[in-house]
Formats: C-alpha cells, structure tokens, sequence
C-alpha cells in the first residue's frame, strides 16, 4: 500500500517540478497522436462519406471489412507496420522505423476504420431523411450534397474523438514499431510499460495521471459535442 | 507590389526547403541491447559521455538478447551490445554482425525467498537446479530468448534434463528481467539473473529485498557483454563508421573506467574487461 500512496506524491513532484523525462514522454504522445488523427481524419473522413453517402456494388461487403477493422487489435497493426517498415521490408528505404512518423503511421492505421466506419454510418443515417426532405422541397444534387456534410459535421467530430481515444492510449504500435527510446519515441503508455518493468511505480503512476486527463478531456468534449448536436 | 510578393513567398519557399539541409544533422547511432544494460541506467550514464566525446548521439531500444541479434540481422539497427557469446558467434558466423569485442562481465546468481523452500544455499548450480526441480519449488524463467534465459536453458542441458516447459512450478514471464524478478517475489519463487540487475533490484527495495542471493560463484555463470557491429556488407543502411567509434570508444581506457565507476549501494554493476 505504501508504494501507491508514495507514488502519487512522487507523480505529483515530477509533474509539477517539470521532469525532464516525464514531459518527454507526453510531448511525444501528443505529437504523435496529434499527426495519427490528423492522417486518420484526412484520409478517412472522406472515404466515410463516400462509403456512405453513395451507392454502388459491393458496397455491403466494404462496409462488413470496415467494421471488422473496427476490433483489429493493436499488436497486429504493430506487428505488420513493424514487417514493413524494417529494413528488409517493402518500405525499409523510407527510413520510418523507431521514429515519429513511424509510429503515427501505425497509429492512422488504427484509426482510420474508426472514422470510415462512423462517418458512414452517420452520412446513411442522416442520408434516409435528410435527401427525401430536400428533394421534395427541390434542392439540386450539390445542395444536397453541402447539406448532408453540414450535417455530418458533429458526426465527424464525434468519430474523431473516439479514435483519438483509441489512439492515445494504444501500446503495441509505439513499443513495437518506435522501440521506446528515450528523448525520441518513448510514449507515455511505453514509458509506463517500462517504469512498472523496472519496479519504479511513480513516474509510472505521474504518466499514467496525464493519460486519464487526456483520455477525460476527450470524453468531456465529447458528450459536450453529443448534447449541442441533440438540439 | 504583387510581384514583390510573388518572389517574398518563393524565397522563402526556397529557404524552407533547403534549411534542413543546411543545418548539419546530428550523427545519430541506433543500438539494440538487453535489458539489463538499460534497466540498471548504465546506459544514461554512458551515452551523454559518448555524445560529449565524439559528438554522436547514441539512441537505444532495450530488448533481449535474442530479439537485439534478430534486429542487427534485419538491418534494424546499426550496433548491438548483448550478452550470449554462442549465439553472436553464429550471427558473425554467417556474417550479418562483425567486429566482436568484449567489453565488460559480471556474473549470473540464483535467488530466492530467505527461507529457502526447497534448500539450495550453497549448493553448486547444477545440484540447485535440481533440487528445485525435484521438489517442484516455483522457478521463474524469462522465457523470451533473451540472454538470461539462453543461459539458463543451457543450464537446465547441463543438469542433464530438459527445460520443464510444461510443469506447473516453472513460471515463463515473456518479461525484462527486473518486472520478472517482481514476479518471482510474488510467488515466492526462484529466478536466475545477472549481478547488475539484483543490484538494481536490491537498490530499488532499498537494501531489503525479499529474495536473496543463494549460489554463485560457479564458473560457468560468468557473464560476458561484447559489442558488435552490424556487416556494412550485408546491411548498406547501416552506419559502420559510427559503429566503429562506439566499439572504440567502449573498449577506451576511458569508458572502461566509466563502467567500472557505475555502482549501486556502493556495489559495481559490470566490471569492464575490454582487451
């Protein structure tokens, strides 16, 4: 018991004496999950409304692999990223292993199907009543089209905050594919893989505050969104 | 006026690209090595002396043995500095790693509860072995390839008996080894592991811990570390020149002292040996 107690306090004195290595550690994790996000709404953003708003062949069959995608664990997306990337893989000239970018590369991949497969669901949800409506009050195609993204905007915003949730927290990409060096691609989870492997709780326990707060910030903006788009 | 701006925003287009390579890069050297070096903090000790010394940046990612020999293969990294003198020579055999040099050793010990379940104190490590086998007292194993546990499977062939994959006393963590000794308290167990990291252990429960050293100081757990260099040959990513200044500067009289200065509750980690 007096390890837990005496771990919060130590957490409290690395994060605000300023620890050199803890906020490392976090500013790795937020830039890394801030250029995954980036790259998994970029990408998949688009590709959602696409997957939902048009109709064509083979349509249902993408939408099962996409929520699929949804449960692919994380170790998986390491364990490929981490074939591809080595030096004797397919992109090993890229230079991507034990980087940043490496890891967020990973890291776009776990959150890509999150926000395919939202933004599609959102789009047909929205699409059934939405398109029906205006059609009958005789709005034109690109009408129709600028109003069912108007609409899909808190959607959006909704898949973005539960892949970033998935993301920030995730620790099989940043151990495996960003190998947890220290001052480069050591995460907040790697980090606290690692302090509980060496038997020191408390930069382990100060890591792990941060992540909740995070992890609660998100989730507070989140129901914050939900209500405003209930109205 | 338009125009003017038109070249403003070329120019510092121009700048932007080419600035990155302006401003020289950093020589960074990527290691693979085994746990022990990193969890006991040699490494944070040495790396800013190497970066003062030659200017280059030492960046490091702590797996086991085994995984670290598997990575210098793969062309991941550039230098390895690992722990299991007959698996590196198969790697050099086959020529994706050269240059091995020794740079320091310690010993390997066998610990357990103070009560000593199954009575092994004193016991050479052969006839502990067995003991521990026959009265299926918990024994925790890395199980993970790493140098540690290479060691420890060749044990179990010395006592002349098979690793007990299978049995319920033998406990494989898949873990480093500080996270398994925490295991092997747990369960009050016994686990073999290198002096450095005991004392690191020992350090972390503030000179009580709850397992003890019970046999030592039989020869064949000497511990040798050597450093080796990813073949340039095999691998035309890798950074062989760095690679070299690091061996040499490992294997210096200077970082020789380093290591032998590195102490835990007053005890030397690692005893530097570079010929």
């Amino acid at each position: 018991m007096d390890f837990i107690v005496n771990g919060f306090f130590q957490a409290f004195l690395l994060l605000f004496g300023g620890d050199a290595e803890t906020y490392s550690a976090i500013f790795t994790t937020l830039s890394v999950s801030t250029i995954s996000i980036s790259a998994s709404l970029i990408i998949g953003a688009p590709l959602g409304f696409m997957l939902g708003y048009h109709d064509f062949y083979g349509k249902k069959f993408l939408r099962t692999v996409v929520d699929s995608l949804l449960s692919f664990p994380t170790v998986v997306i390491g364990l490929l990223v981490y074939a591809l990337l080595s030096h004797r893989g397919p992109l090993g000239e890229m230079e991507l292993l034990f980087t940043i970018p490496g890891i967020a590369f990973g890291q776009a991949l776990l959150g890509l199907p999150i926000v395919i497969a939202m933004m599609a669901t959102a789009v047909e949800n929205l699409d059934q009543r939405l398109k029906n409506t205006l059609l009958t009050l005789g709005a034109g195609r690109s009408h129709i089209l600028r109003t069912t993204l108007w609409e899909a905007r808190y959607s959006l915003v909704l898949a973005a905050a539960a892949a970033y949730g998935r993301i920030v927290s995730e620790i099989g990409i940043s151990m495996m594919v960003g190998g947890n060096i220290k001052w480069h691609t050591r995460t907040i989870t790697t980090a606290i893989a690692l302090e509980t492997g060496k038997g020191e709780f408390a930069m382990g326990i100060a890591l792990g505050i941060v992540l909740m707060i995070v992890a609660f910030a998100v989730n507070f903006s989140m129901s914050g969104i939900k209500k405003r788009a209930g109205k | 006026m338009k125009k003017i701006n038109v070249m403003l925003l070329t120019f510092a287009l121009v700048v932007l690209l080419v600035s990155p390579g302006l401003v020289k890069a950093e020589e960074v050297l990527m290691m693979a090595t085994t746990t022990s070096t990193d969890n006991t903090g040699l490494l944070d000790e040495l790396a800013p002396k190497f970066q003062k010394d030659t200017g280059i940046e030492l960046r490091w990612t702590a797996v086991g043995t085994g995984k670290a020999l598997k990575m210098g293969e793969n062309c991941d990294v550039d230098v390895l500095l690992v722990h299991a003198p007959a698996a590196e020579q198969k790697y050099v055999d086959s020529g994706a790693l050269k240059d091995r040099k020794e740079v320091m050793y310690n010993d390997f010990v066998i610990i357990g509860p103070a009560s000593d379940p199954a009575g092994v104190k004193g016991l050479s490590v052969v006839e502990a072995m067995k003991t521990i086998a026959s009265k299926k007292a918990a024994f925790v194993s890395r199980g993970d390839n790493s140098g540690t546990n290479k060691k420890e499977i060749s044990l179990w062939k010395t006592a002349g008996m098979a690793v007990p994959d299978k049995d319920a006393w033998y406990v494989q963590t898949g873990q480093g080894m500080i996270k398994s000794i925490n295991i092997a308290e747990e369960r009050d167990g016994y686990i073999m592991t290198d002096r450095g990291t005991y004392i690191k252990y020992e350090a972390n429960k503030k000179g009580n811990p709850e397992l003890k050293v019970l046999v030592e100081g039989d020869k064949s757990l000497f511990n040798q570390y050597s450093v080796l260099a990813v073949n340039p040959e095999k691998c035309k990513n890798a950074k062989y020149a760095l690679a070299t200044k690091f061996s040499n500067w490992l294997t210096s009289s200077k970082a020789q002292k380093d290591i032998a200065d590195f102490k835990l509750l007053g005890k030397k980690l690692f005893i530097p040996n570079a010929k």
